[in-house]
């Protein structure tokens, strides 16, 4: 790789969001892996979408990994969960006896379920204190840049949201001065920024075009990019595409080209479905840059896949 | 067997799979076909479309069933014999009706829903719509207004939300903490002992004070509604299981909606929910068909010349990779579902739906021999 790094990766903390099945993560990984291979010592965190109330209270013991694990040269993973940031917080926060208590404690777990923004303000607290040069945690080294794959849009602004409402609805108290804190980070485009994936779908623009003024108004400042994914590739112009149908709709050819035919003109119409779509998108959040991603032609995406891609956002951002 | 075959019986299908693999769209082509059918069909949709939306008249957010004019199915081409209603729910408003349905007296109705602690909650609630989708589709069942509903689920990443929705909202309201705030005065040491009192305490100085009588101000109006939760969340529960309800899964051969179709699938026989039949959308035919990019370039050559010949076979080539994938996964997805013959609607080019398109998943849905 020969590019320089793209500015964007030179924050501490890079959220990535969109609505969901356009491929978030798969571009949060492409980001992680990006920064790791320039050398930046880089986690990408997963934070479990914001569960509802009622598994709140079930008590359920959640399953995904809230460790650092090491995934590659340079680059970590971990899932966040709000339960377990909860937990960690009150350990790290409060004499051991009594952080025992209050986690096995149904009635402090109701408490803070019914909270308003505190789980979220939870999970993304564990999101900053990853991103401190500085780490909280005992022994853990401290990272780079730590890429975000954020939940789908809306509660993905939840989260980000979350310091600077809960800092208003509780003015005191130990939560609410380390939740100023937080924002002040998230705040700070310096230090901070969104990256927005989305698909050149109807509803995908529609629900982007809210998510870019959802954004703005939790932290002050867009969002640093959008990235249109799973673009196709522009094969056939309009004067193929009319040749194609006068095949199509002369003698049928053998079943083999036909279906070829076939593929071409659903190919085209998808291609300027996509590319109107985009144009749309374009003048509809004209102030932030957009970038481009193709549609992979694989069985899945694997680490090759996600190299590429990863080598493209490079040229691109 | 067919879908209307499979539909026959039943007064409710319930629409179920993961975001994105076209869950709204297939919930009202299966509405319109049942209404093309003869019956008087509600859609119950859930952040529908724009367009889609539009098409069927739902301009307007009134959390009511809408009748979608028959002229303009006739335009599209799908005249119906039945009805075809169809509404977009409004999961806040739904759990603002229920409460203002449960509430014994107006001063309990007006606590609840005018406070901040009830509305950050309904809020939370209403993001997750598992509660609220199932609250609505009893409703309209009992109203008796329609002889069949088909529900469009929320994308819900956990189908066990949705399943679990009315036992764990009884349990909520039956738990501790609820018989905490209950008490009278207070925080009610003398019913929870000491140990409660002093998280209360903890909690405030950590979290702030001001929440603490908001909360208990909440669970205490709350009280008064435990009873007809309780009932509802059993008549709810029941109907989720009835013979007349059936569930589809819905999916997209990709391989992470799969797994999802896979997992749903599995909580429905765990909870002994109704499986009612797969329907797999965006499934791609286009491919190679044992022939190789250059045999087929060949046989293009003469009506297309060389270079678009070339492009043309390299796309089907693209094409192939997507139909090889599509055809594992759906025999994945047959054999862990139990399914010999899934609803295979293919990738069609437009992903917007209008009644037009609408039109045309309903004939591929209710297609009479199934796909092999």
């Amino acid at each position: 790789m020969t590019a320089p790094l793209p500015p964007l990766l030179d924050r501490r903390l890079l959220f990535v969001t969109g609505k969901g099945g356009v491929g978030k993560t798969t571009v949060a990984a492409a980001m992680g892996l990006l920064a790791a291979r320039h050398g930046k010592r880089t986690l990408v965190a997963e934070l479990a979408r914001r569960d509802d109330v009622w598994r709140a209270l079930r008590g359920e013991e959640p399953s995904a990994v809230f460790r650092e694990r090491e995934i590659g040269e340079n680059l970590s993973f971990i899932s966040i969960d709000p339960e377990r940031a909860m937990e960690e917080y009150l350990v790290d926060q409060l004499p051991r006896a009594l952080a025992d208590v209050l986690t096995g404690s149904r009635v402090f777990g109701y408490l803070a379920a019914a909270t308003p923004g505190l789980r979220e303000l939870l999970a993304i607290g564990k999101v900053w204190e990853l991103a401190q040069p500085d780490r909280r945690t005992p022994g853990a080294a401290p990272y780079d840049l730590v890429v975000v794959d954020a939940p789908a849009t809306g509660h993905g602004v939840a989260f980000l949201a979350a310091p600077k409402t809960f800092a208003a609805a509780a003015a005191v108290g130990p939560i609410a001065r380390q939740a100023r804190t937080i924002h002040d980070m998230l705040a700070d485009p310096q230090r901070s920024a969104v990256l927005v994936v989305a698909a050149a779908t109807e509803a995908s623009v529609s629900e982007t075009e809210v998510l870019v003024e959802e954004v703005t108004g939790a932290l002050g400042y867009p969002p640093a990019q959008l990235v249109l994914n799973r673009m196709l590739p522009r094969r056939f112009s309009a004067g193929d595409a009319e040749r194609l149908l006068a095949v199509a709709e002369g003698p049928p050819p053998p079943a083999v080209a036909q279906a070829a035919v076939d593929a071409a003109l659903a190919a085209h119409r998808r291609q300027r479905r996509q590319a109107e779509e985009r144009r749309q998108l374009a003048g509809r959040v004209a102030g932030v840059p957009l970038a481009t991603l193709p549609f992979l032609f694989t069985e899945r995406l694997a680490l090759p896949e996600l190299e590429r891609l990863g080598g493209l956002l490079e040229r691109r951002l | 067997m067919t879908l209307e075959e499979r539909l026959k019986e039943r007064r409710i299908c319930i629409c179920a799979g993961s975001g994105g693999v076209g869950k709204t769209t297939t919930s009202a082509a299966i509405a319109l076909g049942l209404a093309r059918r003869g019956r008087r069909v509600a859609v119950v949709t859930i952040d529908p479309a724009k367009r889609l939306a539009t098409s069927l008249g739902l301009e307007e957010l009134d959390n009511e069933p809408r009748l979608v004019d028959p002229a303009l199915l006739e335009q599209a081409g799908v005249p119906v014999e039945g009805e075809l209603w169809a509404m977009m729910l409004d999961a806040k408003r739904t759990f603002d009706e229920l409460i203002a349905r449960l509430a014994p007296d107006e001063r309990t109705r007006r606590d609840v829903l005018e406070n901040r602690i009830y509305q950050e909650l309904s809020s939370a609630v209403a993001g997750s719509q598992e509660f609220t989708a199932v609250a609505k589709l009893f409703e309209l069942d009992r109203s008796g207004r329609f002889d069949a509903i088909v529900l469009d689920t929320p994308p819900s990443r956990s189908a066990l939300d949705f399943l679990d929705a009315p036992t764990r909202l009884t349990q909520f309201f039956e738990g501790r903490a609820l018989k905490v705030f209950l008490a009278p005065t207070g925080l009610a040491t003398r019913i929870v002992g000491r140990g409660a009192s002093a998280v209360f305490s903890i909690f405030s100085k950590i979290a702030g004070v001001d929440l603490i009588s908001d909360l208990s101000v909440f669970f205490r109006a709350l009280g008064g509604l435990i009873d007809g939760f309780r009932e509802r969340a059993t008549s709810v529960s029941a109907l989720l299981r009835d013979p007349a309800t059936t569930f589809l899964v819905i999916t997209s051969p990709e391989r992470e909606p799969s797994e999802e179709a896979i997992f749903f699938h599995r909580k429905l026989r765990e909870a002994g929910m109704p499986f009612g039949g797969l329907i797999v959308n965006r499934v791609h035919d286009q491919a190679l068909d044992g022939h190789t990019a250059e045999q087929t370039a060949a046989l293009l050559q003469p009506a297309l010349g060389d270079a678009l010949a070339q492009r043309v076979a390299a796309n089907l080539a693209d094409f192939n990779v997507l139909a090889e994938r599509d055809r594992r996964q759906i025999e994945r997805l047959k054999k862990s579902l139990a399914v010999k013959d899934p609803v295979l609607v293919p990738h069609l080019d437009a992903d917007v739906a209008d009644l037009q398109a609408l039109a045309t998943i309903e004939q591929h849905l209710f297609a009479d021999a199934p796909e092999s």
